[in-house]
C-alpha cells in the first residue's frame, strides 16, 4: 500500500488536516490498513518536501491545514496509471519449504502441502467473515478483502496442483548411502 | 442435543475384485445445526459421494449414517424416502429447477410431493422465495431468471418447509465470483437460521464462508479447520505490516 499516494487521493478531493487524513484512510481500507497519525504527520512533511503538497496555517501540525499541489495531481493521476511491480520476490518461503521438504527423507510432503494449506483456508476464513459482518454497502473494505482472498486463494491452488503434480510422479527409488558421493540431481519423496 | 447429520465409520465401496474403488474409507463426521461445513478435496476424493450418501440418495458400504438422530439403515425405504422429502434440501451445481415449472412452482414441488395442500404450500413456498429475495421472480420459468437467480429459487426449493439439512454440491456452479459469494452468503444464513449446511466445493474461498473446512483425501478425512478467530487477528497483523 502506498501512503504517499493514499494521502495524495484523499487531498484531491480538497484541503484537510492530517488527523482527519488517518481517519479517512482507515475507514476507506476497512481499516484492514491501521495508520498511526505519526506516520501519516511523517509522510506529508516528505510530500510538502517534494512540492506535492502546500500547507497553511499554524506551526502546529495538528493545526495545519494540507492542500494537493498541481504537481501533486499530475503524480497521483500517473501513479493510478503505472502498473505495479508484478515480478515475484526472489524467494518465496512456501515455496521453499516444499522444495526441502522433497529432499528430507522420509518426509510426507502431502502432509506439508496440508499444512499450509489448511492455514491459508483458516486465514481466508478471517477475511471472509471481516467482509460477512461488514455492511453491504461497505465496497471499499470488500475490495480490499477480496484482493487478500484472491492473493491467499492462488496459494492454494497452486498447493492443490503441487499435491497432484507430486502424486503423478513415480515414488523416489531408495536414497544412496550418505557417504557415497553423487551428482547433485532433483529427487522427490512422495508418500502415496 | 441430536446432531442434525452424523457418519459414523462410513465406507464406500464401487466395483470388486480387481475393479473395486473405494469411495469412501471410514469417514466420521459430525455436523450440528446452525453449522456450515465445507467439505474440500481434489477430484476423486470421494467429496459428491460423501454428499450423496449423507442426503441418503446412496447407500454405504458399511457404517452408519444418522439425519437428525435417525439410522437411515435402520428405517424403511418409504420412511427413508419420506425423510429425504421432509428434512433433507439439495443444492445441485446446475441448479436442476424443472423448466416447465415457474418459481413458486419449483419451490412448491418438495411440499406437494409431500402431501401439504397446495395453498398452504404455496404460502410456505412464497416465504421461501422471499427469504431469498426472488419473490418478484416467483411467476418466472427458469430460462427466464439469471443464473444467480435460478440458484436463489434452488436454494428456495431446498430449503422450504422444516428441513434441518441443507447439502449442496457445488452450487456456484458456473457463477461469477460476486454471484458465487452472494449464493454462499444465503447458504451461511440459511444454516445460523438453524439448518445444518454441507457444501462440496473445490474452491478455497467458497469454502472460507463455512464454519468449518473438512478436508478429503482418496475418501478419508485427512485434516479440519479450527474455528477462526474473529476479525481484530486481521487488523493486528495489519498493523505489523
Amino acid at each position: 500500500m502506498s501512503v504517499p499516494h493514499a494521502l495524495l487521493a484523499l487531498l484531491s478531493e480538497g484541503p484537510k488536516f492530517g488527523l482527519r487524513l488517518q481517519n479517512e484512510f482507515e475507514s476507506r481500507t476497512g481499516e484492514v490498513w491501521p495508520l498511526n497519525v505519526g506516520q501519516v504527520y511523517t509522510t506529508l512533511q516528505r510530500l510538502e518536501r517534494d512540492g506535492l503538497v502546500e500547507t497553511e496555517g499554524e506551526a502546529d501540525r495538528s493545526r495545519k491545514l494540507f492542500r494537493i499541489t498541481a504537481v501533486g495531481t499530475r503524480e497521483l493521476a500517473d501513479w493510478l496509471r503505472t502498473p505495479p511491480d508484478l515480478v515475484p520476490p526472489p524467494r518465496d518461503e512456501l515455496v521453499i519449504k516444499v522444495l526441502v521438504a522433497l529432499q528430507v527423507p522420509g518426509t510426507d510432503v502431502h502432509e506439508i502441502l496440508q499444512v499450509h494449506r489448511r492455514h491459508v483456508i483458516e486465514v481466508m476464513q478471517r477475511y471472509t467473515k471481516v467482509k460477512a459482518a461488514a455492511a453491504e454497502d461497505d465496497v471499499p473494505l470488500a475490495l480490499v478483502a477480496d484482493a487478500e482472498l484472491f492473493r491467499l486463494e492462488a496459494i492454494v491452488r497452486w498447493l492443490d496442483a503441487a499435491d497432484v503434480r507430486l502424486k503423478q510422479m513415480p515414488s523416489r527409488t531408495a536414497a544412496p548411502p550418505a557417504d557415497v558421493p553423487v551428482e547433485p540431481t532433483r529427487t522427490t519423496e512422495v508418500s502415496q | 442435543m441430536t446432531s442434525a447429520l452424523e457418519l459414523r465409520q462410513v465406507s464406500k465401496v464401487y466395483g470388486s475384485g480387481p475393479t473395486e474403488v473405494h469411495a469412501l474409507s471410514e469417514v466420521d463426521l459430525l455436523v450440528e445445526r446452525g453449522e456450515l461445513v465445507a467439505v474440500m478435496g481434489p477430484s476423486g476424493s470421494g467429496k459428491s459421494t460423501l454428499l450423496t450418501i449423507a442426503g441418503s440418495l446412496e447407500e454405504a458400504t458399511s457404517g452408519e449414517v444418522l439425519v437428525d438422530g435417525i439410522e437411515l439403515a435402520a428405517v424403511s425405504a418409504s420412511d427413508r424416502a419420506r425423510m429425504r422429502r421432509r428434512s433433507i434440501g439439495y443444492v445441485f451445481q446446475d441448479f436442476n429447477l424443472l423448466p416447465g415449472l415457474t418459481a413458486l412452482e419449483n419451490a412448491t414441488l418438495p411440499l406437494e410431493l409431500d402431501g401439504v395442500p397446495a395453498r398452504a404450500a404455496r404460502v410456505t413456498a412464497i416465504e421461501a422465495l422471499e427469504e431469498l429475495g426472488v419473490a418478484d421472480r416467483a411467476d418466472r420459468y427458469p430460462d427466464e431468471l439469471s443464473g444467480g437467480e435460478r440458484q436463489r429459487v434452488a436454494i428456495a426449493r431446498a430449503i422450504v418447509g422444516e428441513r434441518g439439512l441443507l447439502l449442496a454440491d457445488e452450487p456456484t456452479g458456473a457463477l461469477d465470483s460476486v454471484n458465487g459469494e452472494a449464493v454462499m452468503r444465503l447458504l451461511r444464513t440459511a444454516a445460523h437460521g438453524g439448518v445444518a449446511g454441507v457444501v462440496v466445493t473445490h474452491e478455497a474461498q467458497l469454502a472460507s464462508w463455512a464454519d468449518r473446512v473438512v478436508f478429503l483425501r482418496d475418501g478419508r478425512v485427512v485434516d479440519q479447520t479450527v474455528a477462526p478467530p474473529g476479525p481484530e487477528s486481521l487488523l493486528a497483523a495489519g498493523d505489523r505490516r
